[in-house]
């Protein structure tokens, strides 16, 4: 050993870097022992798993979808009894998770909106009401207002003989909500075809009012006339089908109603619940949204001389809605998934048909394994749409 | 004179009634346009007939400590269900007589909650002061040493349970979720595609499967003869949710550090470690603590859906007193009151947490 050499090597890189110092090469060790760790692990539970399922004999696959359920569905949209399969059970909860949320999602909308502008208006009293429910129902459980929502269609509500009559022909009583429909009459299919026809040529038309806008600068009363259209179409069509005016009135007939449309007081309390929570928040999100919009843009709006709504159409909302659209979608999601609670007071939803289901073949991993693919296909279609729409709305700067 | 002219003047200018006092911010905040005028007549009548006639339900013609049989001839509130029930709706199926230990359980989370609100308390005595505390409230509820009879966890119940899932929950998501965050920006492929399925996957499913996973799959995956505790299954599924939902909002805090932090601390010679622990994630937790805090308090409140597995948090103590036939007419006053209890522990944390970010705002 040389002194000078010592002095030499110092400083200078070594000419090889133990591979536990080499930044590259323990990234590559770290994650193989993260992936093998995972994978020991896996494997673990798996086989765990399948020692555990021949020994309680329990059936594995999705076999059991085709056979006989034997169980009952309060209520579904499709004909179903209980000789039918487990798989038209599962598409029976599916169909009513679709119902109770595209249901809830359109009023929570519609009310969370109207309260978000309550909590912005210049009137004192209206705003701070709407601040204390905003505040209130956030930070109470949702599962806690279901519970209290049907509880109170349960004990509180009466029986149907001394039901509440708020509205002629709209009776509320411990057995759910009933009221009056129009006799069934071919005409009503056609209204319905007449206002999807409404909807092609509102499409249409509000297309060819923006190329013609962008062409000409004239602008086309698209909102009065889609209206219009909506109502107008419809309309027509029922006066030329003969306009009938029978309506089919529930009429109390031994301990229920008998005709109109029963709606059960677990759907009830399910969508109210749901609704009352969720509009909480989305009332937040419109507010935020509204007031990301600066104060100079309405300005500015205005002293090009557009008229208030076109100040609202043109200027604000298209810059509010950005902000606002995606975190409504996360809340419409949260609103579809807080819908799994349903099972907790008893309307037959996806993840409660799931649970009976469960219950009754004893294959838990399959039924959990449905219930989780389900709910994250609903969720990834949502994020689908929320990626395209982001992409489409995105600021483009120049 | 000219004393007497200001003093003319300086009574000349008083604003017109009008403007000022009850009048005035009446004419301001409320009668400002027709509009608003309507709406606050319209107001003004609703809550006229509206809130006379639930005082007179809540306070005037109320019950407070009367039997069932009693409140079923009064027309208005009976808030008796509570203080009949209080017991078994707050500690559920705990020993009666050993209820003691649950309540002190609960004054000395209370107390440490409290005594760690403020920032100048924050030091290694406080760490050493929750540890103490924790060792204490698991001897209190479980008890089988020191003379204490043993309770087993399948009799744990009502309030303490709630919080029990709640401040373990929070606690133990709050690392996890920032450890997942740091996984799902790290630079490693695997690592991050581990982290990203983890997240999306717990984000897209409802925490009720989760539920079910814990309750009725989990036991399968274990090797026969080994059990556990159900609670501790339904602790692990929530921490596991929530943690997801950290990672997501942490993320949107790291997104957020511009590129220069990490530079600066990559030019200082700090490694991932050093640069994570003392550069970046104090700035980016800090810039998401409202969405942080509001993920928890929705924690706060997902742990009541543990009812569906049938433990018996504070809920389902509340409902299975309201299945007793002579309380069961009276769930609204027994969920208003639980209801209550969520709201307080609720707009503690949010009120905390305005004044957590005061504090912690350097102007940057």
């Amino acid at each position: 050993m040389q002194p000078n050499q010592d002095k030499v090597q110092r400083g200078a890189p070594p000419a090889t870097v133990p591979f536990y110092n080499d930044p590259k090469k323990r990234a590559i060790l770290f994650q193989i022992v993260t992936l093998l760790m995972v994978g020991l692990l896996a494997f673990y539970l798996i086989s765990n798993t399948l020692t555990n399922l021949e020994k309680q004999s329990i059936a594995t696959g999705l076999g059991f979808l085709q056979k006989e359920s034997a169980f009952e569905i309060g209520e579904s949209p499709i004909p179903y009894s209980a000789a039918d399969t487990y798989g038209r059970a599962l598409v029976v909860g599916f169909l009513n998770t679709l119902i109770v949320s595209s249901v809830g999602i359109i009023i929570t909308i519609i009310l969370g909106t109207l309260l978000g502008i309550a909590r912005l208006s210049t009137n004192w009293l209206v705003s701070k009401l709407a601040a204390v429910y905003i505040e209130v129902l956030q930070d109470i459980p949702v599962l806690l207002q279901l519970f209290f929502w049907y509880a109170f269609f349960y004990n509180i509500l009466p029986s149907p003989r001394s039901a509440l009559n708020p509205i002629v022909g709209v009776f509320l009583s411990n057995r759910g909500l009933v009221f009056a429909v129009p006799e069934a009459h071919p005409v009503y299919k056609y209204m319905a075809i007449a206002v999807v026809v409404a909807g092609v040529v509102i499409y249409f038309l509000r297309r060819w009012a923006k190329q013609r806008q962008a062409r000409t600068g004239q602008i086309f009363p698209a909102l009065r006339v889609s209206l219009a259209l909506v109502i107008g179409f419809p309309l027509l069509t029922w006066a030329i089908g003969g306009a009938p005016t029978a309506m089919n009135v529930p009429v109390l007939k031994g301990f229920n109603f008998i005709g109109g449309t029963n709606i059960s007081p677990e759907f009830t309390a399910l969508l109210l619940g749901l609704i009352l929570y969720t509009a909480a928040f989305v009332a937040e999100v419109v507010r935020a949204g509204i007031q990301s919009v600066s104060k100079g843009q309405t300005e500015a709006a205005m002293s090009l001389g557009l008229k208030s709504a076109q100040v609202l159409n043109q200027v604000i909302l298209p810059q509010a809605l950005r902000v606002i659209i995606p975190p409504l979608t996360s809340q419409m999601l949260n609103l579809t998934k807080n819908s799994s609670l349903a099972v907790a007071i008893g309307y037959p939803d996806f993840v409660s048909v799931a649970g009976t289901t469960i219950n009754q073949t004893g294959q838990a991993i399959e039924g959990v394994a449905l219930m989780m693919v389900v709910y994250l296909t609903l969720s990834l279609l949502t994020s689908a749409f929320m990626n395209w729409y982001n992409k489409k709305t995105a600021l483009v700067e120049r | 004179m000219e004393k007497a002219d200001i003093k003319q003047i300086e009574t000349e200018v008083k604003p017109p009634v009008a403007s000022k006092g009850v009048v005035g911010w009446a004419r301001a905040n409320l009668f400002n346009t027709w509009f608003n005028s309507i709406l606050t007549l319209v107001t003004l009548f609703v809550l006229w007939k509206t809130v006379p006639p639930f005082f007179r339900w809540a306070i005037v013609d109320s019950l407070w400590f009367s039997t069932g049989e009693a409140c079923r001839g009064t027309e208005g509130a009976c808030w008796s269900v509570i203080p009949a029930n209080i017991r078994f709706i707050l500690f559920g199926f705990f020993p009666y007589q050993l209820q003691w230990r649950p309540l002190l359980a609960m004054v000395i989370l209370v107390v440490l909650l409290f005594y760690s609100r403020d920032r100048r308390h924050w030091n290694n005595s406080l760490v050493y002061a929750w540890v103490a505390g924790l060792f204490a409230m698991g001897l209190l509820m479980k008890g089988g040493i020191l003379g204490l009879v043993e309770v087993e966890s399948t009799q744990w119940g009502g309030l303490p349970l709630t919080l029990m899932l709640s401040v373990f929950g929070l606690a133990a998501a709050y690392p996890l979720g920032v450890v997942l965050a740091l996984g799902r920006q790290s630079k490693m492929p695997a690592v991050k595609a581990l982290c990203v399925v983890y997240i999306e996957m717990i984000r897209g499913v409802p925490l009720i499967t989760l539920l079910f996973m814990s309750s009725i799959v989990f036991p399968l995956f274990l090797p026969e003869g080994v059990t556990v505790n159900v609670i501790l299954r339904a602790q692990v599924a929530i921490i596991m949710f929530t943690a997801a939902y950290i990672a997501e909002v942490v993320r949107g805090g790291l997104q957020g550090m511009s590129k220069g932090q990490y530079e600066a601390a990559e030019s200082l010679g700090l490694n991932y470690y050093q640069t994570m622990r003392l550069v970046i994630l104090p700035q980016a937790l800090k810039i998401v603590i409202p969405p942080t805090v509001s993920q928890l308090i929705s924690a706060l409140k997902d742990t009541s859906l543990v009812v569906i597995i049938a433990l018996y948090d504070l809920l389902k103590t509340t409902q299975s007193v309201l299945s007793d036939p002579s309380w069961m007419a009276f769930s609204s006053e027994a969920y208003i009151f639980v209801a209550l209890i969520y709201f307080f522990c609720c707009y503690f944390m949010s009120s905390y947490s305005r004044r957590l970010e005061k504090e912690l705002d350097t102007g940057l």
